[in-house]
């Protein structure tokens, strides 16, 4: 009788798991990292791992379908002759022409219209397809400069200037050629087929005391009318709030590194900058330590995508928040009907993410005239717009259980951690406990 | 020199509108370029008493002649739009960023990025200019009597460069399809950036640039042209080492 050892079940490493094994071979085959779009996709904590505590006897609930909850936001209070007025806390982040196809601009600016939010500008200058459908339109002025000029920063409502980007700080952008059409080419001042790099650092100022200077030449140009937001990557979001309040910024975009991009390296966007999550509460704390908190508005984005995030960014103490991806995802961007399609790229829908090489079969983030023919700017609008009212009704639903007739009533206290990890990064203590990381308690 | 200048005669007949920053706040003055209209008859412009001030006639939007009597701090005619401005001194960190049209004329010196981003338009500075000069370049024609400093046309995406005395390091670093004409020493030459041949197109267009800085006795076959190589249009893990 032969004895047989059992055989041993194979095993992968955890380290080396199968994604990993498949970047080393296409870097190999390839000679180049990984570009892609999006935010990060690995695991963080976020806001899924904070939850709210409702009222019961020591809070009073109000009702939810009766009682009003005020869910309105005036950004650009503490400057601009003319503030931004919104009917709702959630705005659409900037995002290019360019990067995106022309009928999805229109429909981000169609939703965020029917929505009484603002839409922004991006990376690729400002588009008649935006403007005309945007009732508010952010402009971002960016280190780039592209298609950048005073016609369209008086046409503008508010005025972003861009230092960094939550996927990306400290990085600047890559347009691949194939995506740069002759309307594309021309706006950027750039020959047509190239890569576009795009800059990472603005040309003409190095620092916070020349930032403070740049700010007052947009005000002069624009007569101190427009609300200036200063936007940067969640690096170091304490002092680089701190600086862009000191600088002069009516409004402060911090851009967590869920936030997505347009085309940038993989290992960029998965291991530089920090946590939205995290990002939240030291900005908060500069407002307050400069006793601006309230007077500087602070706009969060980076992976954003129901009314319970809203509302956790509003309690930890943001003035409103930004979706990029939802937005898009709202649009069509990724959908299932196009399964086929994404499978024929190696991709499939809900991974899909070569957003630079304008094959989208979305017809979103493309400049290919027949795939831009499947987004329909009104049914998309329309799309993105429910979609804000959704998010509205949910992040009002829950602060009318916390007792809040604004949802920008809702604070820290109604709000636990259900890990050490996130209790510590935003600052509320651990279910269960009155412990909070770094602070004592039980 | 383009006749942008107020004259004389214009000054004593009380022609040009004077504005005193020693004694007018900078936004009266702004607000008041900005609140000119087509076929406006106040298009002489005279600031008296700049003393470095920033933002110095910024998004002038109308053909109007605005001389600076003194030395401007940062941005001074950021954004020009078909203003001709003269400054009688020198000039801070950014003149004449991002111009759109119209020209520029800085009597003195200007400091670092001179015309960044600028899109169209002249400017032209009769003393030296620091480093990254036209950093950036979107169209803007830009004449340097003196030298440049390093980093110059970093990035330049068109328009072109005349630099009568020396350019230092790194000229035309990842440069795109802007022109650049040295007639002095180059310290060093960017990325991508290669010594290129001075065809009579290009001596043509050197003439025409020099002519309408008001410069005399220097001839443009006393140039070298320099541009992009293009080898970088396009990634190639091969040139890793360029990078």
């Amino acid at each position: 009788m032969t004895y047989h050892n059992p055989p041993t079940t194979p095993r992968k490493s955890a380290t080396f798991d199968d994604y990993t094994l498949s970047e080393i071979r296409r870097a190999a085959a390839t000679g180049i990292y990984d570009i892609r779009g999006a935010g990060a996709k690995r695991k963080l904590p976020h806001f899924d791992d904070l939850l709210f505590l409702g009222a019961s006897i020591s809070r009073y609930p109000l009702e939810g379908y009766r009682e009003r909850c005020d869910t309105s936001v005036v950004l650009g209070t503490r400057h601009a002759r003319k503030p931004i007025e919104l009917k709702i806390p959630i705005t659409i982040a900037g995002m290019s022409f360019g990067s995106l196809s022309g009928p999805a601009k229109e429909a981000l600016g169609r939703g965020a219209t029917l929505s009484g939010t603002s839409t922004t500008t991006g990376d690729g200058g400002m588009t008649e397809e935006e403007r005309g459908h945007s009732k508010q339109l952010v402009y971002q002025y960016l280190p780039s400069r592209y298609g950048m000029n005073p016609r369209d920063l008086r046409r503008a409502d508010a005025i972003e200037v861009v230092v960094g980007q939550g996927a990306k700080p400290g990085g600047g952008g890559m347009l691949l050629g194939q995506k740069i059409s002759d309307r594309v080419a021309e706006m950027r001042t750039l020959p047509k087929g190239i890569d576009q790099r795009s800059a990472c650092r603005h040309p003409d100022w190095t620092g916070p005391d020349d930032l403070e200077i740049k700010i007052l030449e947009l005000r002069e140009i624009t007569d101190w009318e427009k609300p200036i937001y200063v936007k940067v990557g969640g690096a170091r979001p304490y002092y680089d709030t701190a600086l862009a309040v000191k600088a002069g910024a009516d409004v402060v975009v911090v851009d967590g590194m869920q936030g997505g991009t347009a085309a940038t390296q993989e290992v960029f966007i998965e291991n530089v900058g920090q946590p939205t999550l995290a990002c939240i509460r030291p900005a908060v704390q500069a407002l307050q330590d400069l006793g601006m908190h309230r007077k500087v508005q602070l706009i969060v984005s980076g992976g954003i995508r129901n009314g319970a995030d809203v509302a956790k960014a509003l309690a930890l103490g943001v003035d409103a928040v930004s979706i990029g991806t939802a937005a898009l995802v709202a649009l069509g961007d990724n959908d299932p009907r196009w399964e086929a399609d994404y499978n024929a790229l190696g991709s499939t829908a809900g991974a899909y993410d070569d957003w630079h090489e304008g094959r989208d079969p979305a017809g979103i983030t493309t400049q290919d005239p027949e795939l831009m023919k499947r987004v329909d700017p009104i049914a998309a609008g329309r799309r993105l717009a429910n979609y804000l009212k959704v998010m509205t009704l949910e992040a009002q639903t829950i602060a009318r259980a916390c007792g809040k007739n604004s949802l920008h009533n809702l604070e820290p206290e109604d709000l636990v951690a259900l890990s050490i990890e996130a209790a510590a990064m935003a600052g509320v203590p651990l279910a269960g406990t009155s412990w909070i990381p770094g602070k004592g308690g039980l | 020199m383009p006749a942008t200048t107020i004259s004389k005669a214009q000054r004593e007949q009380g022609h040009a509108r004077i504005f005193d920053l020693g004694q007018q706040p900078l936004r009266e003055l702004n607000q008041a370029l900005h609140q000119l209209t087509p076929g406006s008859n106040e298009t002489a412009w005279e600031v008296l008493n700049p003393k470095g001030s920033h933002s110095v006639a910024v998004g002038v939007d109308q053909p109007v002649a605005v001389d600076v009597r003194g030395s401007v701090g940062y941005y001074c005619g950021g954004m020009n739009a078909g203003g001709a401005i003269t400054v009688h001194g020198s000039a801070g960190p950014g003149v004449g960023e991002n111009m759109m049209s119209g020209s520029i004329v800085v009597k003195g010196d200007a400091s670092q990025y001179a015309g960044a981003t600028g899109r169209g338009g002249l400017l032209v500075i009769e003393g030296n200019a620091s480093s990254r000069c036209g950093i950036s370049m979107k169209g803007i024609d830009i004449v340097v009597h003196g030298n440049v400093g390093h980093m110059s046309a970093f990035m330049a995406q068109s328009g072109n460069l005349v630099v009568l005395g020396d350019a230092g390091d790194a000229l035309g670093d990842s440069i795109y399809e802007a022109r650049l004409f040295v007639r002095g020493k180059v310290g060093s030459l960017g990325a991508d950036c290669i010594a290129k041949e001075m065809r009579p197109e290009h001596l043509e267009l050197l003439q025409g640039l020099l002519d309408r800085a008001g410069v005399t006795g220097v001839k443009a076959a006393e140039f070298k042209r320099y541009g992009s190589a293009r080898t970088l249009y396009n990634f190639n893990i091969d040139n890793a080492d360029a990078y």
